[in-house]
């Protein structure tokens, strides 16, 4: 049986971690395919339609477009050019490790700084040309998460509003990604001064004690592995029938009216062409 | 850091008598098993307690696996053939004798007695970090030691580095490239057969690993064809002690000749790079051109162009650009350079 950490003992005689035990990917991969197994299930078994309150007025309704743009072509090329780098990172790191040999280490840490440029850009483009607020969970987020979970355990509790932009699980998938991908990101940088990288980085593998680089290789490895994770059920999410418009979004840019009024609440979400502009501040919270 | 016990560690020993039996035994638990053939790198592994097999497989029981015989147009060695035997092996003698001289170099008479030629080619680096069990990329672990600003690297890579800079150390391998030889893998899925140059890997493709040779698998027999026999052949070790040592870097080299001018040549050098590093460039550069001095110290200078040192070892690179212009021109007529 394999074990999280992997441990070696350095040239001065100290126990020190190197990296993680290779079981862990599978551990993941089996772990994200059962979730995604378990959830079709449920789904097919006990889903149940999605109910929400719904009081908009016929103006609200009129002044809705046809096609209702979810995401600029600013954002949607920073997402597949983000999703290539990533698919490249992963299929580079573990693939060698199950057994897949390939000169991997150069495209590995080429995409890793193509990963980190997107991630950068992202951020930027997020916070001064989107709706920084919209992918952060807000009070209603939390009010409605409850009001559904009292619901499903048949607990008496008024509907729950419509998503804004972005559904709560969204919202916490994003937050999630981004402790992962900034982890991988921050100890991915650092790694870099151990191997050869043409001069972008001088090479110093005297930079942190043999406890601190291996504890980075370690958290690098375990971000990796729960990425395996992670990009599984996204893409899961993705190909779902009932997530096929939201999924069209990232691909064409729009979703259609009847979906958008179905899910989206227009009065926490009043789509824009590239920015958008909720209808009311984060700190107000509808349906109170 | 390994303290030489000279105790080793309890495992079961096996002794097939062939290689079906070998066979049965690899399919049963490939993992858990070491191939022991002249035991010579083993028995370091295994004294130093680095190495801690379940069960050794003793495979110099199967005769099947020794001995030169006639192939086709050219011949097939068992890997159990001991060093001294392809020396003295007539055939070998008359038809390849670049292989005979690049074996009669290897360490010492007692040690050529004992080992084969099928260890001399899948034996383990040398690195000293990673023979001393440091955990090292090699190991396992995450760091070079020889690649860091006080590492020992004098005997260590110049070509293909990537994370580990240790070396091939063979002296028969180079050899086997430059005859173009062909190497038969049993593998728990059957038989394959592949070029020599492909038997090696560098840690770009697999760190761990010198050879494509996975758990299970047994080289069988090493064939070389008729295509180079008696062709010209130059073969040069460069060693710190001439009576017994490991190469610093050697050079194996098949020339097919009209008159002077070089028709076809292959050319290998090992102490290089982390696998005998076939020069495919210098070969395509050579071919057509006369072989002499101004066409060696071309090829020379196109051999190390890749070339990165580390801190102690940049003196392989004009060695390496004069062992290539020897080979090609010849002793007597190339002069030394810096």
């Amino acid at each position: 049986m394999g074990s999280i950490v992997e441990w070696a003992t350095n040239p001065w005689g100290q126990s020190v971690p190197i990296h993680i035990g290779w079981v862990m990917i599978w551990v993941c991969a089996f772990s994200a395919i059962a979730f995604a197994v378990v959830h079709a299930l449920y789904l097919a078994v006990f889903g149940k339609p999605k109910v929400f309150a719904v009081n908009d007025t016929p103006e609200m309704v009129n002044s809705i477009p046809e096609k209702v743009v979810r995401h600029g072509a600013v954002a949607r090329a920073f997402h597949w050019i983000m999703a290539t780098s990533m698919f490249t990172l992963l299929f580079t790191a573990f693939l060698p490790k199950v057994g897949v040999k390939f000169d991997w280490v150069t495209y590995h840490w080429i995409a890793g700084l193509v990963f980190t440029a997107s991630i950068i850009f992202h951020i930027i483009h997020a916070s001064f040309f989107l709706d920084f607020w919209a992918i952060w969970p807000d009070r209603t987020d939390v009010r409605d998460a409850f009001r559904r979970m009292q619901r499903f355990f048949g607990k008496p509790a008024p509907l729950p509003a419509r998503f804004s932009k972005y559904p709560l699980e969204n919202k916490l998938y994003h937050s999630t990604i981004l402790i992962t991908g900034l982890t991988a990101i921050f100890t991915g940088l650092f790694m870099m001064k151990r191997v050869n990288t043409h001069n972008i980085f001088t090479r110093n593998p005297y930079l942190f004690g043999d406890m601190t680089w291996g504890l980075m290789y370690v958290m690098h490895g375990l971000v990796g592995v729960s990425l395996i994770a992670l990009v599984f059920v996204h893409v899961y999410f993705g190909i779902r029938p009932e997530k096929r418009e939201i999924t069209r979004t990232m691909i064409q840019g729009w979703m259609h009216k009847e979906f958008f009024l179905e899910e989206h609440d227009p009065a926490r979400w009043r789509p824009g062409k590239d920015t958008d502009t909720p209808l009311t501040p984060p700190s107000e919270v509808p349906g109170d | 850091m390994a303290v030489i016990r000279d105790v080793m560690p309890n495992f079961d020993l096996v002794q097939p008598a062939s290689l079906a039996d070998a066979r049965k035994l690899l399919d049963s638990d490939p993992d858990n098993v070491w191939l022991m053939a002249g035991g010579l790198d083993s028995f370091d592994w295994l004294k130093d307690r680095i190495r801690k097999p379940k069960t050794v497989v003793d495979l110099t029981g199967i005769d099947e696996m020794r001995g030169v015989r006639a192939w086709n147009d050219g011949i097939e060695i068992g890997p159990l053939t001991t060093l001294t035997d392809v020396v003295n092996d007539p055939m070998v003698k008359a038809k390849y004798s670049i292989l005979s001289q690049a074996a009669e170099l290897v360490a010492s008479p007692q040690i050529r007695n004992q080992g084969t030629i099928g260890g001399n080619v899948s034996q383990d680096t040398r690195c000293w970090y990673y023979r001393s069990g440091w955990p090292c990329y090699r190991a396992g672990g995450n760091l070079c030691y020889a690649d860091t600003p006080v590492g020992r690297n004098r005997e260590h890579a110049i070509l293909d580095a990537q994370r580990c800079v240790a070396v091939s150390p063979s002296d028969s391998a180079p050899a086997l490239i430059a005859l173009d030889a062909k190497f038969v893998i049993s593998t728990k899925n059957g038989e394959k057969t592949i070029d020599a140059q492909d038997y090696f890997l560098g840690p770009a493709i697999d760190i761990t690993h010198m050879t494509i040779l996975k758990p299970g698998d047994i080289l069988t027999a090493i064939r070389i064809p008729g295509t180079w026999a008696n062709s010209k052949f130059y073969f040069e070790k460069i060693r710190d002690r001439n009576v017994w040592d490991f190469p610093l870097m050697n050079i194996a080299a098949a020339m097919k000749m009209s008159g002077n001018t070089i028709t076809d040549a292959r050319m290998a050098v090992a102490g290089a790079a982390a696998r005998p590093w076939r020069l495919t460039d210098v070969e395509a550069q050579i071919k057509g051109k006369t072989a002499d001095e101004a066409t060696g110290k071309a090829a020379g200078e196109l051999a190390v162009k890749d070339a990165v040192p580390l801190q102690f070892n940049a003196y392989k690179i004009p060695l390496m650009k004069n062992l290539v212009k020897r080979a090609i021109s010849g002793v007597q007529e190339a002069t030394w350079e810096a």
